[in-house]
């Protein structure tokens, strides 16, 4: 099992299931980050301390520590 | 006309509208309420908290409309101040209508506030802002199938190009006049059975409420607190109970989680995902690089980013001391003149000195700081209307996190190497309260300008000339280091806790809007001179008030008698500034500083440093002009003052010196400072741990300084 901290830039992946707590659950949902959604990594910061993703049309940023409580799968063909 | 009074005295007259704008972050809200022509803005603060209300008041057609503008969120929870507040109001407060901001280049994701908003069964619009970005990205939306679909009233509107404003309008007074609207949210399969469940039950027991059965029911498998408060007492409870449980169960079960408020968010965003399938058009997506990720690929690139950002705030703080010096010494020089002129008219003696030392001189020393706060608040609300502000805790929050900090703390923190006034006040860009807090107690580690004097002073009478610029820099960057020892320390104790997370939007880069801007900065300066003005105008009375009483006219009259009896000018100056230090030294202050010496005599100081320092409570250039009367010199004296630096190397010794500026370094920051620190932290208990906390640093770090000091010396 992956979780996202894990994936390098320019990787797609789709969440499986968040692990996080009820107050962030609620934050990362409010941000469109849920079950099903595809995420797409953008960019690291220096020593992946913090990255940014794509969900829709939106670009986040997020801790790796944050970024670990959500668990995803890679999305094999490129289409 | 009978009834004119009364119109007076109650402003909700019939035709009256209130409307909560509310929207996700970044969609333009402000933008939208700024377009509206011929309205008045009144700004204001939400009740016991720093955050900023814009209401806007203007006439349409013969309504009268006032349109209160809630702060940014993305959902109903209570993550950011500024959600809790929204959320509140909206839950709260009386108000006739929404309006639902929506960013139409990203309808799906903004859809999702719009469902949460619609399961209130509150009146709704929805303006599909930025209609002029959607075009140029080829989206069109449907707004008449949208309308019908959702069954609110959808509106395409443009801040920037005013397009759609009144059509706006006409849809706010068309469903003022209507009757209850009936939103059309659809659940999933599962959960409308379970709903319609809940609805046969309460019809059956002809349950009575306000709210529709549909609605109700909808909360209740939510788990709103508020609902089931209200439906606990009622007899009917025993027997829901166990048909909720069921349900919830059947929800939860279909969505494959035991968190019932993921699995409504999975419903909204299916919802939405039908509603955006049916309504938008977009010709097929050109799978390039946007302009946004272009720019973010230099910005936050992970070498160039860093220095890239740090060539900006040079430049910001270039600008913010640079030009803001010059309108400051014409400031300071206004404010000496108004003193004169007004002192002249002023016979009595006593009343001349509150007037011009007190009251004029403390307000002036407000007024000062206006044009460094106008050109930083301009810089940083350039940087937040840009998107640049997300990136910048992006690059540098790794770093700071090591400390307990927020990649956002950098602002203020920076900022306090100017003014720790503004620095307090753009802490406001850190959302969290916990991350905010910790900020407001370190930015004052950070040396603030006016602190400079008195080390150039001290390094001047210590130091060899060729050495100096090495201790100064040794000086600013060792309180920085302590800062950040301080915040991890403050983490681990009075922070403690799990770290907060972090999850940020990155919006879109735009071209800010000049009328925002100065709308800001407008707010911002106000709100500083109206609050902290007339707070540090008294304060600094008080202080005016310590240090000239009590009279005594004795020393008063030996000291004018002697200074009349020589001749020679010379032991004449000598003699008034003698006068002014054995007035200060019997002043209350003097008697303050003298029952304090005790205290102090572990740090080496005497009560003439004591009192130094407590006049520099008021403001730290006073420490200089203070050491200048106690040490006998008149009271302009300067930092260059050569005879003042031989004073000091004369009278303090070198363990001594080291530990005062120890003290300078961290303890209290100056009173305006600490009023608006108070005011940003939210109560004046905090001003008390922030005394304590910088107290027990400061007295602790000058003891070691001074023992450590006079080993060597």
């Amino acid at each position: 099992m992956h979780t996202l901290n894990e994936c390098e830039k320019a990787c797609k992946v789709r969440v499986v299931k968040l692990n996080a707590k009820t107050d962030l659950k609620q934050r990362l949902i409010s941000f469109g980050i849920m079950k099903e959604c595809v995420i797409e990594v953008l960019e690291l910061a220096p020593a992946k301390s913090t990255i940014e993703i794509k969900v829709g049309k939106m670009r986040i940023a997020l801790r790796a520590q944050e970024a670990k409580l959500i668990e995803v799968e890679k999305i094999d063909d490129e289409s | 006309m009978m009834n004119h009074e009364e119109i007076k005295s109650c402003p909700v007259i019939a035709n009256h509208i209130k409307i909560a704008l509310v929207g996700q972050p970044n969609v333009g809200k402000s933008m939208l309420i700024n377009s509206v022509s011929n309205a008045h803005l009144h700004v204001g603060n939400f009740s016991g908290v720093t955050v900023d209300k814009t209401e806007v008041l203007f006439d349409y057609k013969e309504y009268h409309f006032t349109v209160v503008d809630l702060p940014g969120t993305y959902a109903f929870t209570d993550y950011t101040i500024e959600e809790r507040v929204t959320h509140e109001y909206l839950c709260a407060e009386s108000y006739d209508l929404i309006i639902n901001v929506i960013d139409s280049t990203s309808l799906e994701k903004n859809l999702q506030l719009t469902a949460e908003l619609m399961s209130m069964s509150k009146n709704m619009v929805i303006a599909l802002n930025m209609d002029d970005e959607a075009k140029k990205e080829n989206i069109e939306i449907d707004v008449a199938y949208m309308s019908e679909l959702m069954g609110i009233p959808c509106v395409k509107v443009s801040a920037v190009t005013k397009n759609g404003i009144e059509d706006l309008l006409n849809a706010v007074i068309e469903v003022r006049e209507s009757t209850a609207q009936n939103a059309k949210l659809i659940f999933s399969e599962a959960v409308e059975e379970e709903i319609a469940t809940i609805v046969n039950y309460l019809h059956k027991h002809k349950y009575e409420a306000i709210n529709s059965y549909r609605n109700i029911a909808i909360n209740l498998l939510k788990n709103n607190k508020k609902t089931y408060e209200k439906l606990h007492d009622n007899p009917i409870w025993t027997e829901l109970q166990p048909i909720l449980i069921e349900a919830s169960k059947h929800v939860e079960l279909h969505h494959d989680s035991d968190d019932i408020k993921e699995a409504f968010a999975e419903e909204y965003a299916s919802f939405n995902r039908g509603i955006v399938a049916e309504v938008l058009y977009q010709e097929v997506k050109i799978e390039k690089k946007t302009i946004t990720e272009k720019i973010d690929s230099v910005l936050i690139h992970p070498i160039a980013g860093i220095p890239i950002f740090l060539f900006f705030m040079w430049g910001l703080f270039q600008l913010t001391f640079e030009i803001g010096s010059i309108p400051m010494d014409w400031i300071d020089a206004f404010f000496g003149w108004l003193g004169d002129t007004v002192g002249a008219t002023i016979a009595n003696d006593d009343i001349r000195s509150l007037v011009v030392d007190g009251i004029i001189a403390g307000v002036g020393a407000v007024i000062l700081f206006v044009p460094n706060i106008i050109i930083l608040f301009i810089g940083i609300a350039l940087l937040e209307s840009t998107g640049y502000m997300s990136r910048v805790a992006f690059l540098l929050d790794g770093f700071f996190h090591k400390f307990g900090m927020h990649g956002q703390s950098f602002i203020p923190l920076v900022t306090g190497f100017g003014c720790s006034i503004p620095a307090y006040m753009s802490a406001r860009i850190l959302k969290n309260d916990r991350d905010r807090l910790l900020t407001l107690f370190i930015i004052g580690f950070m040396s603030c300008g006016a602190r400079l004097p008195v080390y150039v002073l001290f390094i001047g009478a210590f130091f060899a000339p060729e050495m100096a610029g090495n201790i100064l820099f040794a000086i600013y960057i060792g309180g920085a280091m302590l800062g950040m020892i301080a915040a991890k320390i403050l983490k681990m104790t009075a922070f403690q806790g799990e770290d907060e997370p972090f999850v940020m939007e990155m919006p879109k880069y735009r071209l800010p809007s000049l009328k925002l801007i100065w709308h800001t900065v407008l707010t911002k300066t106000m709100m500083y001179l109206k609050k902290a003005g007339t707070f540090i105008a008294a304060a600094s009375m008080l202080v005016w008030f310590l240090s000239n009483y009590p009279k005594n006219l004795f020393l008063e009259n030996e000291y004018t008698s002697k200074i009349e009896a020589v001749q020679a000018e010379k032991s004449k100056i000598t003699l008034e500034n003698k006068l002014a230090e054995v007035l200060l030294e019997q002043s209350y202050l003097g008697q303050i500083g003298k029952f304090i010496e005790p205290a102090f005599a572990p740090l080496g100081f005497d009560w003439k440093m004591s009192v130094a320092l407590q006049t520099g409570l008021a403001a730290k250039e006073v420490v200089v002009s203070t050491l200048g009367v106690l040490y006998a010199l008149g009271s302009d004296v300067d930092a260059q003052n050569n005879s003042l630096i031989s004073a000091i190397s004369k009278n303090i010794s070198f363990a001594s010196a080291m530990s005062f500026i120890v003290v300078i370094m961290i303890y209290l920051p100056c009173l305006a400072a600490s009023i608006v620190f108070t005011r940003e932290a939210g109560g004046v208990k905090y001003f008390f741990y922030l005394f304590t906390f910088t107290s027990v640093i400061a007295y602790s770090m000058a003891f070691i300084t001074y023992q450590i000091a006079s080993m060597f010396s």
